[in-house]
């Protein structure tokens, strides 16, 4: 039975129904994607990469190339260490990277494969037929322990631990994101720039997975944080990092402020105003500088739209589902417009989604209902009592949107029925701004679509 | 520049002009990004459409997670197949085993649900931790009074094919067990239709237009009552040979019921299916109302199909499948349409499907078996195609290239078996072939500037304009039985 923690009393079933949650090793294909020339081998069978990359592929609508070592039933008893050795070579034969990450599965990881030692028998006994082997980073991701979010977040805490090298401070930052849309990736790179910051951002898969058509097919798109960036990650003079449920084990900026002494920002995920308005104080603080005036106006422009859309929206009652930070977020700009987010779930279990929600709203967090290890029939069961007026999460809410009749605004991942989950924003005050404006319209919409009179002039 | 890995060599045939020798039904090259899924996949696309039967899937979460709802395969009454199960299997299960989660996990659905029958897929890791799912299965079956058939689809454990053996392995433990005195000599079972956006269910039709009793859909729109009966059946018809022929062996050895190979995809074999179900009965009646039928059909849909002909004539496409048959299907169809298949391919093929495919399409026709994205990419480029069939997983390569798409897999939702299937695939090529968009992209521009002229308008397909086209050249739609309809 999955671990329920304290806050999560959820249905008594056993199995787990429509889950709300995907798999570790997803979560590290995302994060490896975001690597320039990188490309990406789970260790297990053949189906694992290819559910993810169908996964990817329908919400990015890009060629996501993730390849297997392609467990066979040998592999599995006598181990896959002669298949690691040929997806290797393989993938460097076809798609000279410059990095390979290796993530593994759960059935290399039941069946006790030491990769580390694979790579360094490959390293130090090279085959005369294989090619030279890019430097490997390589993530333990079981599925059988947390979600993709904490695979994703265990990549980027690999890269920067395998890779990351020391040295005297420079006047660059890192930014470690959480799961964000490619177009939100692109705007944190905005907001570094409008500060004058220097920034490595990892990973950054914003042209990566949200590209140009091409004149000739790409071996690798192009785009992603060079290797070379990820190695001075440890010369940056700051490091901030999104997440408020994952621990500090987990985390790239406590690994590089513990061994390289660079200082770590953790911050919520910056969505809303308030939690915005953490990332461009510490941007600020880092810089000495304040905000730059275009994003100043920004904000004012954002608060002003608030006021112009806040009486449909108060007191109005949400379902929040998705990845426990990003549900954490969602909760704060929800406070921040004055809607009630009556239940908030996740299928991660971090046991920390309900003090995250209590950080963002103090004053409310006792009467939101938080689940965490549920999944969406325990959504549906539980939502329907509570007469929601507005759903928040990815497209895998369909289902409940329209079993309960409530409108659906689509955010994160997957977005799986809609064009343009890559181009979604989600963080920073623009972020804040369309969410915004996207949810007030929706329960306009549904306003207007309940309406006897179907006024055109609401 | 794209290359070729050396071990994928064997697996390509390029040259028209050497002896053909074609590799496949081998093992997936580590490292080459094959587009086939595992073992597990096989099981869950075949047994996926049985609607009122449970579907739990023990293991970690994402074998459910990734197949939950994906699939456009309809019922018409119960839903409980598009529910995602999954025993969710955590660390403290695979140290100390999932046999108690699994029993616990089953008895409460099955007691909630209340499915008339549970399928119970192991993936990977339940093989390796040892847990006995056959013995819980007996012990739950036992308790509960219903069929739960354990389903060995460790996803290592071969290739897509070897979840077919093992779904079809599942399903016969039903047959035989359901009663058949209601059922007419003239009769079949409609084996690997999976009724994607309801295509069993116009397959059914037709054949009860002619007069034969359909007892069970295996497995679109499937019943597992249907299945239990299926033994009654004096025919199995099969579609999807590569996932259905082990099930139609084993009722042919077990319960001595002849099996025919079909498709349903695109006139010539649609109209073939039909005329070979006609005539296997032998029955005058059955075989005049397969000539009518055909006939009518065939004639509701020629306008539209001369229609789009006119302008896709000359357009060069790419075929890659999951199984060979259908990709025989579609180089027909694109026939029908004027176009040619310059690429063909499939993630599953055998030798004779190879050397079948190899004399339907022409010389210069290349031939990929489990090809990979890369060289697909190089091929599709090489060979200037204007379209390329596939499912989600090839889509990006079309798109990247500025090259129109055509989803042929299970996720669609679109209808492209049947008469009627056929206009709608024509619909289908004819939307993304001669899309304006494509102008807009660099790499087409040149390619398309040289054969502009009438091409790109698409005036004349509007579809009011419902007459008869005067440059037509396809055949009146009076097609006599056993006639092959040539274009």
């Amino acid at each position: 039975m999955t671990t329920k923690t304290a806050d999560s009393v959820s249905g008594p079933f056993v199995a787990t129904r429509n889950a709300c949650k995907l798999c570790t090793p997803l979560g590290a294909c995302l994060a490896f994607a975001g690597v320039e020339g990188a490309r990406t081998i789970l260790h297990g069978s053949q189906g694992c990469a290819t559910y993810i990359r169908r996964y990817m592929i329908s919400h990015f609508k890009e060629p996501v190339d993730i390849a297997s070592s392609n467990f066979s039933e040998h592999a599995t008893i006598f181990g896959g260490r002669d298949n690691l050795r040929a997806g290797l070579a393989n993938v460097t034969r076809q798609y000279q990277p410059e990095v390979i990450g290796i993530a593994t599965t759960c059935l290399a990881e039941t069946i006790g494969e030491d990769v580390g030692m694979y790579l360094h028998e490959i390293r130090n006994h090279p085959s005369p037929d294989d090619p030279a082997i890019p430097p490997v980073v390589h993530v333990g991701t079981p599925s059988y322990c947390g979600t993709h979010a904490e695979g994703y977040l265990a990549t980027v805490h690999a890269l920067v631990s395998q890779l990351a090298e020391g040295g005297s401070h420079h006047e660059h930052i890192n930014v470690f994101p959480n799961m964000f849309s490619p177009a939100d990736l692109r705007y944190l790179k905005e907001i570094c720039a409008d500060f004058g910051l220097p920034l490595t951002l990892l990973p950054d898969y914003s042209d990566t997975l949200d590209g140009p058509t091409w004149e000739e097919y790409q071996l690798i798109p192009q785009g992603g944080t060079p290797l070379a960036a990820v190695r001075r990650t440890g010369q940056a003079r700051s490091s901030i990092e999104f997440t408020c449920v994952h621990g500090e084990k987990a985390s790239a900026g406590e690994w590089l402020e513990e061994r390289f002494g660079v200082p770590n920002h953790r911050l919520p995920v910056p969505i809303g105003i308030q939690a915005s308005d953490a990332l461009f104080d510490v941007l600020g603080s880092i810089c000495g500088s304040e905000t730059p005036a275009r994003h100043a106006a920004e904000r004012g422009r954002l608060i002003d739209s608030l006021i112009d859309g806040h009486k449909y929206l108060f007191e109005r009652r949400a379902v929040v589902f998705g990845e426990e930070d990003l549900v954490a977020g969602i909760v704060g700009l929800l406070g921040e417009l004055g809607v009630d987010p009556v239940l908030c779930a996740s299928g991660g279990d971090s046991g920390r989604l309900r003090s995250a929600i209590a950080r963002m709203v103090p004053d409310r967090a006792d009467r939101i209902q938080v689940r965490q290890a549920t999944d969406f029939a325990d959504l549906e069961e539980l939502a329907g009592d509570l007469k929601p007026d507005i759903l928040i999460g990815n497209s895998k809410g369909y289902w409940l949107s329209r079993r309960l009749n409530v409108p659906l605004v689509r955010i994160g991942f997957p977005i799986h029925d809609r064009v343009g989950g890559a181009r979604m924003l989600h963080v920073g005050y623009r972020g804040a701004q369309q969410l915004a404006d996207r949810i007030v319209n929706t329960l306009l919409e549904s306003i207007q679509e309940q309406s006897d009179e179907g006024y055109s002039y609401l | 520049m794209i290359s070729v890995l050396e071990q994928r060599a064997s697996q390509i045939h390029q040259d028209g002009n050497s002896p053909f020798a074609m590799d496949c039904e081998k093992h997936s090259v580590a490292g080459s990004v094959s587009q086939r899924a595992c073992v597990f996949c096989g099981s869950r696309v075949v047994l996926y459409p049985v609607a009122d039967a449970l579907h739990l899937i023990h293991g970690p979460v994402g074998c459910a997670a990734y197949t939950w709802d994906i699939r456009g395969a309809l019922s018409s009454g119960p839903q409980l197949h598009r529910m995602s199960f999954s025993t969710d299997l955590r660390e403290k299960d695979v140290i100390y085993g999932g046999e108690p989660k699994l029993y616990q996990a089953l008895v409460q659905l099955i007691d909630h649900y209340r499915p008339k029958a549970a399928f119970v897929y192991s993936t990977c890791i339940v093989g390796v931790i040892g847990d006995d799912v056959a013995a819980i299965c007996r012990r739950v079956e036992a308790e509960k009074g219903l069929s739960v058939l354990p389903v060995h689809s460790e996803g290592f454990k071969g290739t897509k094919k070897d979840g077919y053996q093992a779904a079809c392995t599942a399903l016969f433990q039903l047959v035989g067990t359901g009663a058949t005195d209601d059922i007419s000599p003239l009769s079949l079972n409609i084996l690997g239709d999976f009724n994607i956006a309801g295509e069993t269910w116009l397959i059914r039709n037709y054949y009860e237009r002619m007069g034969i009793q359909v007892v069970a859909t295996i497995t679109g729109d499937g019943r597992v009552d249907d299945i239990r009966r299926a033994h009654g059946a004096a025919l199995n018809v099969v579609q999807c040979s590569g996932s259905m022929t082990h099930l139609a062996r084993m009722m042919e050895d077990k319960y001595g019921i002849p099996s025919l190979r079909v498709s349903y995809f695109g006139l010539e074999d649609m109209s073939r299916a039909l005329y070979e179900v006609a005539d296997h009965f032998g029955d005058g009646q059955v075989q005049q109302r397969a000539e009518e039928l055909v006939r009518d059909e065939v004639a509701a849909i020629l306008p539209d199909l001369r229609r789009y002909k006119k302008v896709l004539s000359g357009k060069r496409a790419a075929i890659y499948t999951g199984g060979a048959f259908k990709a025989f299907s579609l180089v027909r169809s694109l026939r029908t349409l004027g176009m040619k298949t310059v690429l063909a391919g499939s993630q599953t093929g055998n030798r004779e499907d190879y050397r079948l495919l190899r004399e339907l399409c022409d010389e210069d026709t290349i031939l990929v078996d489990d090809t990979n994205p890369l060289e697909l990419a190089k091929f599709v480029q090489e060979k200037e195609v204007d379209l390329l069939i596939g499912g989600v997983k090839e889509r990006p390569i079309a798109y990247k290239l500025g090259i129109g798409f055509c989803d042929h897999n299970h996720e669609r939702k679109i209808g492209l078996a049947g008469f009627e299937g056929l206009r709608q695939f024509a619909r289908e090529v004819h939307s993304t072939v001669m899309s304006p968009v494509w102008r807009l992209v660099p790499r087409r521009r040149r390619q398309l500037a040289a054969s502009q002229a009438n091409s790109l308008s698409t005036e004349n397909l509007r579809p009011s304009c419902a007459g008869e086209c005067s440059a037509c050249d396809l055949p009146h739609c009076n097609i006599p039985a056993g006639q092959e309809i040539l274009l």
